[in-house]
């Protein structure tokens, strides 16, 4: 029965088919993509909120160190808890203006206490006075009680403002793979259609998009992004997509471009022409399939270098807004914190990107194996 | 025989990994061979693809790729009483080039394309013989002289490219030889080659191989070639050896089937049978089937004219300097007429124009001056749009059934995409159904409409091909070199399948090939061309029995012959 069935039912794999087998015995690839996969779904679970949602609420101290590293006492961590009261710094007995300076710190405190008193004195009586009190009162409360949950220590440790560096790393992933993949996606899909018009038309056409790539590989790159990101004027997780993926489809563009001029003259380009097949179709019906491979490995590597670029981009400064978390504006921070000794925001973010990184590459490196032509 | 054997092969099996991943058994190429190599003899080993040949000869040179390949236990290669399969890789390096050297069938990529050919050929010298560069290069003219090639000075310091393809293959063979090797193994030296260059080579290979006393191993798919060559002849299938014997047994007494059937089923200028018989026919039924009746050819004159062509030209533009342009005419002054249900055979060598005028004429590339009148419009002068209708009346079959088809379309989609094009039957289910009939047709079986074209043999595949084209009932079919490619038994087959279907659609061939056996078989009327123009042209049996043309001449005469030794002629010199 089963036999009749299997013999009956043309079971044929595809060429992807085939691929994804080979890969399927890859383990390493295999590991590779079920890391990249965990990567996704978390970013995917931020997205919708179901994690890391809170991310933003300071739930610990001011650089509370990792759990394993243990507590520290505020002179350790090198600042005050904003609950104490302003703490000044101890006098240097030798300071030639530490007269002045006490003078001045006498002065000041007079005159916020003679301040408060003042409007007082003026004897007019503000209506909310009361409301007002118990405004300041639960604040004083709320913030009583925020000091109480402010934990010590956290897992992975916090940054500046006390968050949870584990959560800052999950919602940072979201900015900066969606980042990566979209701006790799932008530049393989506008280099692929440069590429395949140049290559298949030639001439004149051919002419221009290889004027228009010279020009572009021209410009360091750097300073072509700058020039863009100037341009575009405001900062943005849409600008940098915008930004890498107009700067970066020159390299798909020349592969593509080179692999249309190989397939073109190939003779069943030449059968699709001999049965009527037109320009578009014999481009993107017929070659584009035969050809896709290219833009895949393409897209899948551009995405590695592009989610490091976000990363610089984010340190320079010109990449998302201060109060977006990514794991660029976390190594932004992280270069003013290591001074002070604070490096598990660094950690997350250099070890979150490089597993990333590394798992794309391994599985990037097993699908360009596996879609190797000459198994066909 | 009373010659002293200078390397016999015993049981000799080899296997191949398929794939390295699955755990597939192993696919056995030689199932346990053994023949001998007699001292100062050529010995052919002759088989389809498939047949193990080439693996048997990369065997004897120990350069089997080792990733995949195993020879299995109990194999032997003795050679000056030792066993080949068993010497350290160093010893065997020695042997290489020095004892046995080897010639492959593409000329062009054997040679380095970076160094001169001179500096190829001293190279073996120093290395085996560590002759100083000053007499390396003596040698080198000494050699370059003795394989025929003019001038040998000037061609020691060309580049392979500057070669023409028989050059190139002389300096092959110049460095096979270099170290006066007792056995020259050549696998398929000439395929690559045109036919009149073909002769040239077998007869210089006969000659070296008298003048030095030296044992050819001479691997070949093509039986005709052997006869001309070889002393004695094995003829393999499938691993296996099928027959041995000497040249006049195998050719004049085959005792094996098989053999019988692989001579019986290549075209020969002689016969012209209305089918050509086929290998399955011997295998099946054990016995020779009876001989077919003779199909009569050529043209009466009142057959009505489907297509005319008129002075068709075609040149191609190499841009020179800043703004000069050099003009080169692939194919200039080509005239003929195509007769209705009739087939025009075009002959000619590489080179020749043959192709260009085929792929002109689809209008795949536009022709540069000429007119070709079909139902009284000009194919080159209508505008592109409307020759879209046209496209659908004459269709073209590729030479390279691996190339024409593409990898990523399943053969409905193949079969299915002309009848999209054109319009053709309405809907999904009716083209399915003609898709379907025509696979039938072309004799395949039904399953093949979901599977990939790699899944398929090449004759097949060249089937497969054919269907497309005829999705589009076409009136006019070009054989751009359609069975070139193809074993001689599936050549068979095909040209059996053209010659039914034209029969049944009275369809109209423009047959191009380089094969003047499968020409004369295929044609009414043939054309010969020479460097772009068309020499001579006129019915086929005329042109095979009175070639007025010297070219046409020179181009019969070097058909190999099965029995018509050269090797008998040269000694008698």
């Amino acid at each position: 029965m089963l036999n009749t069935l299997s013999s009956t039912t043309p079971t044929s794999p595809g060429l992807w088919a085939l691929a994804w087998r080979r890969l399927r015995s890859d383990r390493l690839a295999m590991l590779a993509l079920a890391v990249v996969a965990l990567f996704l779904v978390t970013l995917l679970l931020s997205a919708t909120g179901l994690v890391a949602k809170n991310w933003d609420a300071e739930i610990g101290v001011n650089y509370a160190p990792p759990t394993f590293v243990g507590a520290q006492s505020a002179e350790e961590r090198g600042v005050q808890d904003m609950n104490t009261a302003e703490a000044l710094p101890p006098e240097n007995p030798r300071d030639p203006l530490a007269a002045v300076i006490r003078q001045l710190r006498a002065e000041r405190a007079v005159v916020v206490g003679s301040g408060g008193a003042a409007i007082d004195d003026y004897g007019i009586v503000d209506p909310l006075a009361g409301e007002i009190a118990e405004i300041r009162s639960g604040q004083g409360k709320d913030h009583a009680a925020a000091a109480i949950e402010r934990r010590a220590t956290l897992p992975f440790g916090a940054d500046k403002w006390g968050h949870d560096i584990i959560l800052k790393t999950i919602k940072g992933s979201e900015t900066s793979i969606v980042v990566g993949l979209s701006a790799a996606l932008l530049a393989t899909v506008l280099g692929t259609l440069f590429g395949a018009v140049a290559g298949y038309y030639g001439q004149w056409l051919d002419d221009f998009f290889n004027w228009f790539y010279s020009v572009f590989t021209s410009i360091p790159y750097l300073l072509l992004i700058l020039a863009v990101a100037a341009v575009l004027q405001q900062k943005g997780v849409l600008t940098i997509v915008l930004i890498l993926g107009l700067t970066g489809w020159t390299g798909v563009f020349r592969l593509i471009r080179a692999e249309y001029i190989k397939h073109k003259s190939r003779e069943y380009v030449l059968a699709a022409d001999a049965i009527g097949a037109s320009d578009m179709r014999r481009m993107f019906i017929h070659i584009f399939p035969n050809v896709s491979h290219v833009a895949l490995v393409q897209l899948s590597i551009l995405s590695v270098g592009f989610i490091k670029s976000e990363v610089i981009l984010s340190f320079l400064g010109f990449g998302v807004p201060v109060g977006v978390a990514s794991w660029g504006s976390m190594l932004n921070e992280a270069q003013n914190e290591l001074i002070l000794g604070k490096w598990w925001q660094l950690a997350a973010a250099s070890v979150a990107m490089a597993v990333l990184v590394t798992a794309f590459s391994l599985f990037t490196d097993a699908l360009r194996d596996a879609l190797d032509p000459k198994l066909r | 025989m009373e010659q002293d054997i200078l390397l016999s092969v015993r049981d000799l099996r080899v296997s191949f990994r398929l794939d390295k991943l699955s755990k597939q058994a192993a696919f056995e190429a030689v199932k346990g061979i053994s023949f001998d190599i007699p001292l100062n003899t050529t010995v052919a080993l002759v088989g389809e693809s498939g047949s193990g040949k080439s693996v048997t000869a990369l065997a004897i040179l120990g350069l089997l790729p080792e990733e995949n390949a195993t020879v299995l236990p109990g194999s032997r290669i003795l050679y000056g009483g030792r066993n080949l399969l068993e010497l350290s890789r160093a010893h065997l390096r020695d042997l290489r080039g020095k004892d046995i050297s080897m010639i492959f069938q593409e000329p062009m990529t054997s040679l380095n394309p970076v160094f001169t050919v001179g500096y190829q050929i001293a190279e073996v010298l120093r290395l085996h013989l560590g002759l100083s560069p000053r007499q390396a290069q003596a040698r080198v003219l000494e050699l370059l002289n003795e394989v025929g090639i003019p001038d040998p000075l000037a061609k020691s310091l060309a580049y392979p490219f500057q070669l023409s393809g028989g050059q190139q293959q002389r300096v092959m063979i110049a460095m096979a030889i270099a170290c006066n090797p007792k056995l020259l193994i050549a696998d398929e030296p000439t395929t690559a080659l045109d036919v009149t260059i073909q002769k040239q080579i077998l007869e210089l290979l006969a000659a070296l191989q008298d003048r030095h006393h030296m044992s050819v191993l001479f691997i070949t798919h093509d039986l005709a070639v052997v006869g001309e060559i070889a002393d004695q002849v094995v003829v393999m299938r499938a691993g296996e050896i099928r027959e041995k014997g000497s040249n006049d047994q195998v050719f004049n007494q085959p005792r094996d089937i098989y053999t019988r059937a692989l001579l019986q089923c290549r075209p020969s200028p002689e016969h012209r049978p209305q089918r050509l018989p086929v290998i399955e026919d011997f295998m099946q039924a054990g016995t020779l089937p009876p001989e077919p009746a003779e199909r009569s050819r050529g043209l009466s004159g009142s057959e009505p004219v489907i297509l005319e062509v008129r002075n068709l030209g075609k040149s191609f533009f190499s841009r020179e300097g800043f703004f000069g342009q050099r003009e080169f005419k692939a194919a200039h002054g080509v005239s003929f007429r195509l007769r209705r249900g009739k087939t025009l055979g075009l002959v000619g060598e590489s080179g020749s124009g043959k192709t260009t005028v085929g792929l002109t004429l689809m209008r795949l590339h536009e022709a540069t001056t000429g007119a070709a009148l079909f139902e009284g419009r000009d194919l080159f002068a209508m505008p592109k749009h409307e020759f879209k209708a046209y496209k659908r009346r004459i269709q073209i079959v590729f030479q390279n059934p691996y190339a024409s088809l593409n990898p990523r379309f399943t053969v409905g989609q193949i079969l299915c995409e002309p009848l999209l094009i054109h319009g053709i039957g309405g809907s999904e289910a009716e083209r399915m159904r003609l898709a379907h009939e025509l696979l039938e047709r072309v004799g395949l079986d039904e399953a093949s409409y979901h599977k990939y074209p790699h899944e398929f043999s090449g004759g097949q595949r060249q089937r497969i091909a054919i269907a497309r084209c005829l999705t589009m009932k076409p009136d006019i079919l070009i054989c751009d070199e359609s069975v070139s490619a193809l074993d001689v038994s599936v050549q068979a087959q095909v040209l059996n399948l053209l010659q039914d279907l034209q029969d049944e659609f009275s369809l109209s061939y423009i047959f191009i090939s380089h094969d003047l056996a499968v020409v004369k078989y295929m044609s009414d009327e043939v054309m010969v061309m020479n460097q772009g123009e068309v020499v001579e042209c006129a019915n086929s049996d005329e042109i095979y029995l009175r070639p007025r043309h010297p070219y046409t001449q020179r181009l019969l005469n070097a058909i190999p012959k099965a029995g018509e030794r050269i090797r008998g002629q040269i000694n008698a010199d």
